[in-house]
């Protein structure tokens, strides 16, 4: 795939879906560390996403480090934007902040 | 080939000269690192602005040559 239709596909993916979390492995089987310790705290929060694994379609591993000038999975998307990755959304997670944005931006969590 | 903790300072340092590094090895193994990072060039960019600043003085060695490092940045009042 071509990086444009890679982009294209990135960007289709994280408008149609609120919350995208290109990760490796699944939600249910992640593949990294990394990886599993976004669903678990996207997990606590009880929100609905979607998992994209980057282990399956080499394009897209490639693809959303280019995308996000961000070199390491995973990577957060809420409503479009790029959050970020393991690191900063535990320190969100920590901090309150990642609530808060999920609120502001319509997402629904548990309180 | 992995990078060791001095080698990820030195790059950060020469991108961010006034920036405070702490490196930790977690696993020992070379290849999982720890860095706490302090810099007023932080100061008013976002956290994944800072994360970005700090990618860019590895130089695209994040993601090939060095497999995990767990990122905290803190701005500094300059």
């Amino acid at each position: 795939m071509s990086e444009t239709a890679t982009f294209d596909r990135i960007k289709d993916d994280i408008a149609t879906n609120p919350v995208v979390l290109y990760m490796k492995g699944t939600p249910v089987f992640p593949q990294c560390g990394f990886s599993a310790g976004v669903v678990q705290v996207l997990s606590r929060l009880g929100v609905k996403f979607k998992g994209i694994d980057v282990l399956a379609d080499p394009s897209i591993r490639q693809g959303i480090k280019e995308f996000a000038q961000w070199p390491t999975i995973p990577q957060l998307y809420v409503k479009g934007e790029f959050v970020g990755g393991a690191d900063i959304v535990r320190e969100m997670y920590m901090n309150g902040e990642l609530a808060t944005l999920l609120k502001d931006k319509g997402i629904e969590i548990k309180e | 080939m992995a990078m060791i903790a001095d080698d990820i300072a030195k790059f950060i340092k020469a991108a961010l000269p006034d920036a405070e590094v702490v490196i930790d090895d977690l696993r020992g193994d070379g290849d999982h690192y720890a860095a706490t990072i302090k810099s007023a060039a932080f100061k008013g960019k976002s956290r994944v602005q800072q994360h970005q600043m700090v990618y860019q003085a590895l130089q695209g060695r994040m993601g090939t040559e060095l497999h995990a490092l767990q990122l905290t940045t803190h701005p500094l009042d300059a």
